[in-house]
């Protein structure tokens, strides 16, 4: 299929799932309202509350603030998962004895921890980062691990045939080893970035997507939720626009799929 | 004259992950003199690959030596440099970064060592592809890339374990040649481990034959009585080739035989 026509689908699709929603919200179907303006809202009342937040501004500071939240669960995240995984991936008697506790702190539903940090860290940022950071850690931590672990033998003993000390082997083998790793998974980790600051919003909080979302839903204004939820959409497909410039950037070295050739 | 590599009676034994062990290489008894280029041929899973590693100090031998220039060999050997069989460039590195970067981590400037690795990689035909990363390049360019990394070290003895295996036919003819080229430039010890007996003869000075596995030992050790420089594809038609092709050959054969019943018949994988 053609770029253009494969647009002028995906395009239609949109368009037509909004008719429906809006006519269904509009116009009774033989006496009975399928979709209730009540629970439903329409999406032009959607749209004007969408155009309302950014032009009178109120959004801009929401989603600053989930920004923040997100880049900061996603770097502090980041970093702890790549020394932890590394000092483990390294230290095997180490990694051994805390397998069973690795194991059940990844078990557990991490929202259940959010009451916690509000309690801790307070209605601040603080909190929904700290939420963030258990999300994003799990996953940076098992593949820096994996990607320490499974470097290839091979390669590992070219390069102390060609004379590399610890040190060495460390910066030129281990590390793009387990950067690389890092990286394959960055969709998932900045996306669990923006789940932990959006959860912990929604549960206690006075600014971000969250909160916008939750106090709609505390006055049963359905467009606002509505409206927050695509905004929130929108925000994550741009954050997702911009790991893949990075990834693409990062990863030139690697294989892509069409053109592995084994 | 001391040999560069010397193996003297050298057991290697592996130890099973359900206890008890595996002898691999039982009495293994090799010289190889400084600029002689030796190949050991025997059926798969031999042991060849195994006795390679001991020479470059990847494994330790249970029992008996292994010198190199008389010098026991206790931890790797930093004489040597080792073609692998397998791909062994660092797929995050370019081709130029590749080949550099032996040179780098012994402490050559940076600069310095990419226009010497230039000049290796022009040496071997891919001057235009320094830029290249290892996944962009064809299985025989990788290979030349692996050929130039080893070699800008300029090692004393260089280990190569069956390093045109995964090749085709004509690139394995390429590559010999080459390799002949830039050996015969300034002429290293090696010690090349191959299954493929006609590339064994048309590459070595001596051509040393295994038993099959386990307690492979060493059986044979011919010299080969050809003119240098040749030509592979030539030398191939040379009628000395085929009388010592013939005589190796039939002591070879019932080696392979034993190792294809051992393994079922099957495509084993060296050890």
């Amino acid at each position: 299929m053609s770029r253009v026509s494969l647009t002028a689908m995906q395009v239609l699709v949109g368009v037509v799932a909004l008719l429906l929603w809006h006519l269904l919200s509009t116009y009774p179907v033989f006496g009975v309202m399928l979709l209730p303006p009540f629970f439903f809202s329409n999406p032009v009342d959607v749209a004007q509350r969408i155009v309302k937040w950014f032009v009178e501004g109120t959004i801009w500071k929401h989603l600053w603030v989930t920004l923040t939240e997100s880049a900061l669960a996603f770097v502090i995240g980041s970093v702890g998962g790549v020394l932890v995984g590394f000092w483990f991936a390294r230290k095997p008697v180490v990694a051994a004895v805390f397998d069973p506790y690795v194991k059940m702190a990844n078990a557990l539903p991490r929202v259940v921890l959010a009451p916690i940090f509000t309690l801790w860290l307070g209605l601040g940022i603080w909190s929904k980062v700290a939420l963030g950071v258990t999300l994003v850690f799990f996953i940076v931590f098992f593949n820096v691990y994996q990607g320490v672990k499974e470097v290839s033998q091979t390669v590992l003993a070219n390069a102390r045939m060609l004379g590399m000390s610890e040190r060495q082997l460390m910066r030129h083998v281990y590390w793009p080893s387990a950067l690389s790793w890092m990286f394959s998974s960055l969709h998932t980790s900045v996306g669990f970035a923006v789940v932990g600051a959006v959860v912990g919003e929604y549960l206690g909080a006075a600014a971000g997507l969250g909160y916008l979302i939750q106090q709609a839903e505390g006055t049963f204004d359905v467009a606002g939720v509505f409206a927050g939820m695509f905004v929130l959409a929108a925000f994550v497909i741009v954050i997702d626009a911009v790991v893949t410039l990075a990834e693409t950037r990062l990863l030139v070295w690697r294989p892509t799929a069409a053109e592995n050739r084994g | 004259m001391v040999a560069a590599v010397s193996l003297q009676h050298v057991d290697i034994v592996f130890r099973l992950a359900g206890g008890g062990e595996y002898r691999a290489v039982s009495e293994a008894t090799l010289d190889v003199a400084d600029g002689e280029f030796v190949a050991i041929v025997g059926p798969t899973g031999c042991g060849k690959s195994t006795l390679l590693n001991a020479a470059a100090g990847l494994l330790a031998p249970a029992t008996g030596d292994v010198r190199i220039f008389g010098e026991r060999l206790a931890a790797l050997n930093r004489q040597a440099g080792y073609l692998f069989q397998a791909d062994a460039l660092f797929p995050w590195k370019t081709a130029l970064e590749n080949v550099a970067i032996g040179l780098e981590i012994a402490g050559t400037a940076q600069t310095e060592a990419r226009s010497r690795a230039r000049d290796w990689l022009g040496r071997v035909g891919l001057a235009n592809f320094g830029d290249r990363y290892p996944h962009m390049l064809s299985g025989g360019q990788r290979k030349r890339v692996g050929l130039a990394q080893v070699l800008i070290r300029d090692p004393k003895i260089l280990l190569m374990d069956e390093p045109f295996g995964p090749l085709d036919a004509q690139t394995r003819q390429i590559m010999g040649n080459q390799l002949l080229d830039l050996w015969s430039a300034d002429r290293k010890a090696v010690l090349f481990v191959t299954h493929d007996l006609e590339e064994a003869i048309a590459l070595s000075d001596r051509v040393v034959i295994m038993s099959a596995g386990p307690a492979a030992h060493i059986i044979g050790d011919w010299r080969i009585p050809l003119a240098r420089p040749r030509d592979i594809a030539e030398i191939k038609l040379d009628p000395a080739f085929h009388d010592i092709h013939r005589e190796i050959w039939d002591k070879l054969k019932t080696e392979v035989m034993k190792g294809y019943v051992r393994t079922g018949g099957g495509a084993g994988g060296d050890v």
